[in-house]
């Protein structure tokens, strides 16, 4: 097992996206540290662009996500509804 | 292995002695002493003689150490280039074989002070 | 042309598709070789450059949209930052030390990798990688504006940032981080891609900024919590370039193996080696720290770094050569940097100091197989000197490591009371180095690095030993920029600014 990890700045925009990403991934952990939070799971994390615009109540580009990233670790796929990262097995 | 390059590739070595205004670089190290962070750089003529390395400049810079004032010169242990070595107080730099860049080091093994906390 | 074709809205990967591949043409009148004559002498195979794909799926238009608003945002800060006189609300005046850290050696940085991405980004015959070279470029770029701008706020008030540029060049502590980009942009573009896109991006890049970052923040320093941040925005697209141009080789030919993987140890190691610096600063400069350089270690060294090179056996990948060296320097790095920093600090355009109990045994805490045993006495008995009214200074000046270029501060990986000697002899020329890792670099390319320009070496071949003159060189004012934080007149200022601005008197 490998930890995949995504950091966004902690901030009023990103509040409900980290809300949809726990709702997505509940094996994930939340970690909140000065001006950022970083999100661990273990191999596997997706974001779903649903979930994030149920949770902020608009319309939702995934790419808008790139304001507010910090860092992430793992491989990315993006499409139009999801954010993948992963290890291989 | 060589340089991955579209053509024949030759560097020139940057440090050269020639380039030392008639003197060169000499390192000097105190084993076990890492109060002084780095081996000492040295500017030196080659006609320098041992001694005067020795009680000039060398016997200067160990000083803020505590076991600075303590180190008997003619009882301690030398290596240059990392192999055991007898210099000769009276002759030069030359020729006690100490080139250009070359790394003398020196021992003295009772003197701890700093080494490691008890 | 048909507008009503281009009407309906595309998906992302469509969308990639017509504004990345379709942007690319067959030559006519030249063949591919002479329009991109760099892309094979590095021995790297490529069968099929289409296979190269962003994982993001980033175009242009959108790069411009998002980029825009990291930029309105940097700058609603930076002018509030100016208007409210930021600089005082820093936890203390040490902490500028970090920040002359960052201006002096990181962000020139910045401006190196845009110069060298907008070259590879024209040496790459791949379409989806030029696009992506030529955005990182432009990020580049933006990041060295944006801190420098940034950090001008505080040049107005303090000493040490007026000539970053030169002390980028010049100055000794700096070159680790010069020589970096130096070796990495005199190489060939897939050699590029990995000492930047991946070794630096990827493997280096969070133990640089984030551990930066959080610190300013944790240190009331908004101007570099906002720079960092929109830097950082694009670091994670930068990463992933990085990530997949390795994966991209891997899987082209199994020739490349081979290639790939002494690179991958050459950029480990001179990247560690500037995060020397980083290390330093993280348990050293910052008045509130965050975690330790230890405990960043371990999160995105060991466990992101880890992880990652365990996702890359399955093309043949192992962990970098010097990995294991960098595990057992982690507990000394930072001292042994720090005491360099404090015995030649005439010759720094920063301040540095003696640790005070409280950081001593917060240091003991996060190290306790070391700090007490072997940094510890040597920091009392400076201390002790300094009460003597001796200022520890030591103008023995130090032996540099022919490819690193750090002092050799360094010592034997398995006894840390042992200075680490390495030396070579090449065309009759003797070398010296700071470790295994950095003597194998040398060794694998040695007509490259006997051309080094090592700063000490250089103040005798040109200045004649002369440090009044090599102060000027490097335009550093004696008894401004440099020495001691206790009594400078950054201290002075420092606490005189604040009083009045906490106080009625
Ligand atoms: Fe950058
Ligand atoms: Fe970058
Ligand atoms: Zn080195």
């Amino acid at each position: 097992m490998s930890t995949v990890f995504i950091a966004l700045q902690a901030n009023e925009e990103t509040r409900p996206i980290i809300e949809a990403i726990e709702i997505d991934n509940p094996h994930a952990v939340v970690n909140r540290q000065p001006a950022m939070v970083k999100i661990d799971a273990p191999n596997r994390l997706v974001i779903r662009k649903e979930t994030i615009e149920e949770q902020i109540g608009r319309a939702f580009d995934l790419q808008e996500l790139h304001i507010n990233l910090i860092t992430l670790g793992g491989n990315v796929d993006e499409d139009d509804e999801t954010l993948t990262l992963s290890w291989a097995e | 292995m060589t340089v991955a390059a579209t053509k024949e590739y030759v560097g020139v070595a940057r440090d050269r002695v020639g380039n030392f205004n008639g003197k060169q670089l000499v390192y000097a190290s105190w084993d076990h002493h890492l109060l002084f962070a780095a081996p000492f750089l040295l500017y030196a003529a080659p006609q320098m003689s041992f001694r005067e390395l020795v009680e000039g400049p060398l016997t200067a810079l160990v000083q803020p150490d505590p076991d600075g004032a303590a180190i008997d010169w003619t009882q301690v242990e030398w290596l240059k280039s990392n192999q055991p070595w007898t210099p000769d107080f009276e002759r030069s730099l030359a020729d006690n074989g100490i080139g250009h860049k070359d790394q003398i080091r020196f021992r003295t093994p009772n003197l701890t002070t700093l080494a490691v906390a008890a | 042309m048909d507008m009503k074709a281009t009407k309906k809205k595309l998906g992302l990967k469509e969308k990639y598709r017509v504004m990345t591949r379709d942007l690319g043409w067959e030559p006519g009148y030249h063949t591919k070789e002479e329009i991109f004559p760099y892309a094979t002498y590095e021995g790297i195979k490529v069968h099929d450059w289409d296979k190269w794909e962003d994982p993001f799926r980033l175009t242009m238009d959108a790069y411009w949209k998002y980029q825009a608003e990291k930029e309105r945002k940097f700058y609603a800060i930076i002018d509030a930052h100016a208007q409210n006189n930021g600089h005082l609300n820093i936890t203390d005046g040490r902490y500028l030390s970090a920040l002359k850290v960052f201006l002096q050696a990181i962000s020139p940085g910045e401006y190196a990798a845009h110069k060298g991405f907008s070259r590879v980004g024209r040496e790459f015959p791949g379409v989806g990688t030029q696009v992506a070279c030529q955005m990182q470029a432009i990020d580049e770029i933006r990041h060295a504006q944006t801190q420098i701008h940034a950090l001008s706020n505080y040049n107005k008030y303090y000493n040490g940032f007026h000539a970053f540029a030169d002390a980028r060049d010049r100055m000794w502590y700096n070159t680790v981080a010069r020589s970096f980009f130096d070796d990495a942009m005199s190489a060939g573009p897939f050699e590029f891609m990995i000492a930047i896109g991946f070794s630096f991006e990827y493997v280096l890049t969070n133990l640089l900024f984030v551990p930066f970052m959080s610190g300013a923040a944790y240190n009331g320093d908004m101007a570099t919590v906002t720079f960092g941040f929109s830097a950082q925005s694009d670091e994670a697209r930068h990463m992933t370039l990085g990530l997949e141009c390795i994966k991209f080789m891997l899987e082209q030919d199994p020739d490349n193996l081979p290639i790939v993987q002494g690179w991958l140890d050459k950029w480990f190691w001179r990247g560690f080696r500037v995060l020397g610096l980083v290390s330093t600063m993280m348990d050293y400069m910052l008045p509130k720290r965050v975690m330790s350089w230890r405990e960043a270690w371990e999160i995105y060294g060991v466990e992101n770094g880890g992880a990652l090179f365990k996702d890359l056996a399955r093309y043949g990948i192992r962990p970098p050569k010097g990995w294991d060296d960098a595990e057992k320097a982690t507990d000394h790095m930072s001292h042994q940097i720090m005491l360099g920093l404090y015995q030649w600090s005439f010759g720094t355009s920063l301040h540095s100091w003696i640790p005070s109990d409280e950081d001593m045994a917060w240091l003991s805490a996060k190290y306790p197989t070391t700090f007490d045993k072997y940094y510890r006495p040597r920091w009392e008995h400076i201390r002790k000197l300094a009460a003597e009214g001796k200022q520890f200074k030591n103008f023995g000046l130090a032996k540099l490591c022919q490819t690193c270029q750090l002092p050799i501060v360094f010592t034997e990986p398995d006894d840390p009371t042992m200075a680490c000697h390495r030396e070579t002899t090449y065309k009759g020329e003797k070398y010296h180095f700071c470790s295994d890792g950095c003597q194998h670099v040398f060794e694998n390319e040695p007509e490259k690095y006997i051309q080094a320009w090592l700063p000490m070496p250089a103040l005798f071949a040109e200045l004649e030993g002369d440090i009044g003159k090599w102060m000027d060189w490097v335009s550093l004012r004696d008894g401004q920029d440099n020495g001691d934080y206790v009594g400078s007149v950054d201290q002075r200022n420092f606490e005189q600014w604040r009083g009045l601005a906490t106080s009625n008197s």
